[in-house]
């Protein structure tokens, strides 16, 4: 598995965990689903570019950092959203989305190897 | 004309000393001894390079240190000193030719601080060595500290390849080598208590286990091979569970906690902050 594939699977499982800690919010409960869908393609993506970050650049602490960065940033774009209600909730989705950033920079330079490459060796 | 005890002493060095003429080979010095005779510095004039030659103790038969050379000269490694001729002296006395290795004995190297990494770095070249000789079925025999030596840029270099009849250093020698014919067990063994000889104090207890396991009294309770000890060493290395010793869940959650502390506190943080928003909520 190379780190592209690694960071969309660990970006999507840990997009959908921290999505499904929304049902722990009652105000927001009825809309779960959305919740889920949106926390997953936006783990997903962050996955995708940690990944490709992780085949440029092969260091855990510059991972964490660029992980974090991105998974701030997407949270953002999503808590810009305003809910039914009116209201944002910058914190409850950017904290953990920083997190969960972090945590996906981590794993896709710890895990997953480099994609196939044809070498031609020269004399 | 009487002699004082310093020009006796030089006298008598230089009787000892091996006549190299007719040889390609300038004497320069004594640099060792082995169990079969004394190793020399020497200036190759032909090739204007300093060697190595080891020439064989006049008490024991030309043989035996053809045999020793024959073996080294089968052994082509990188942690192998290799053999560049073997020749007889005027005085009937034979000796081989070698690369001449600028560096230290593994017992005085150690005299300067040398981290652990390095310290099995040493262990895992020289049972390089000896595992490459074994596929050849060469047994090393006498394998010790001052059998080991440390270059100038790190290399390590096995030496003094064992021949039939070397009984081995007490301290390194395997306890079957006092009644029979020693095999590639002893090996193990002797690369075990050096492994322990190289270990600090404060070396951790999984790293005693593997050298205890290589230095079991029963050959069969060893490693079944060097390469099978050198894998124990890597998974030490690795972080991983060593074969020589099994650990209580306890010390494997330890480990685990230890290699993946990174992952565990980004973990710990995620849960930190969910219950600190969902705290934050009921407020």
């Amino acid at each position: 598995m190379n780190k592209i594939v690694t960071g969309l699977v660990f970006g999507a499982i840990l997009g959908l965990l921290d999505g499904a800690t929304a049902w722990f919010t009652p105000e927001v409960r009825p809309a779960i689903v959305t919740i889920l869908m949106g926390s997953t393609v936006k783990g997903m993506v962050v996955g995708l570019l940690s990944g490709w970050f992780a085949r440029k650049i092969n260091s855990v602490s510059w991972g964490i950092g660029f992980g974090a960065v991105i998974g701030l940033f997407f949270a953002y774009l999503i808590a810009m959203q305003p809910q039914p209600s009116g209201n944002h909730y910058y914190l409850e989705i950017m904290l953990p989305g920083f997190v969960v950033g972090a945590i996906i920079g981590f794993l896709t330079q710890r895990a997953g190897g480099p994609s196939k490459q044809t070498t031609q060796q020269t004399t | 004309m009487e002699l004082n005890d310093s020009t006796l002493d030089h006298l008598r060095a230089v009787v000892d000393q091996p006549d190299l003429s007719g040889t390609r080979y300038e004497l320069e010095g004594e640099i060792g001894r082995g169990g079969l005779g004394v190793v020399y510095a020497a200036l190759d004039h032909q090739l204007q390079r300093r060697v190595a030659i080891k020439v064989l103790d006049s008490t024991l038969p030309a043989l035996r240190l053809e045999e020793e050379a024959r073996v080294i000269a089968s052994l082509e490694h990188p942690a192998i000193v290799p053999i560049y001729e073997t020749g007889t002296l005027p005085d009937g006395r034979v000796y081989y030719a070698m690369k001449l290795v600028a560096g230290q004995r593994l017992d005085r190297y150690l005299n300067a601080q040398v981290s652990l990494s390095e310290r099995l770095r040493l262990v895992r070249t020289t049972g390089e060595a000896l595992a490459f000789a074994h596929t050849r079925g060469v047994v090393h025999r006498d394998l010790k500290p001052q059998n080991v030596m440390v270059g100038s840029f790190g290399e390590v270099y096995v030496m003094d390849w064992g021949v039939e009849g070397v009984a081995g250093t007490p301290q390194f020698r395997a306890p079957e080598q006092a009644g029979a014919a020693p095999d590639h067990r002893s090996d193990i063994y002797a690369l075990g208590a050096l492994l322990q000889f190289l270990l600090p104090e404060t070396a951790p207890w999984r790293l005693r286990a593997i050298a205890a396991k290589a230095m079991a009294a029963d050959p069969e309770a060893r490693y079944s091979s060097v390469p099978a000890l050198l894998l124990d060493l890597q998974r030490f290395q690795d972080g991983l569970a060593v074969e020589a010793c099994p650990e209580t869940w306890w010390q494997q959650a330890r480990r685990f906690a230890v290699r993946n502390q990174v992952l565990l506190l980004l973990l710990a943080a995620f849960v930190v902050v969910k219950f600190f928003l969902f705290f934050l909520h009921g407020l």
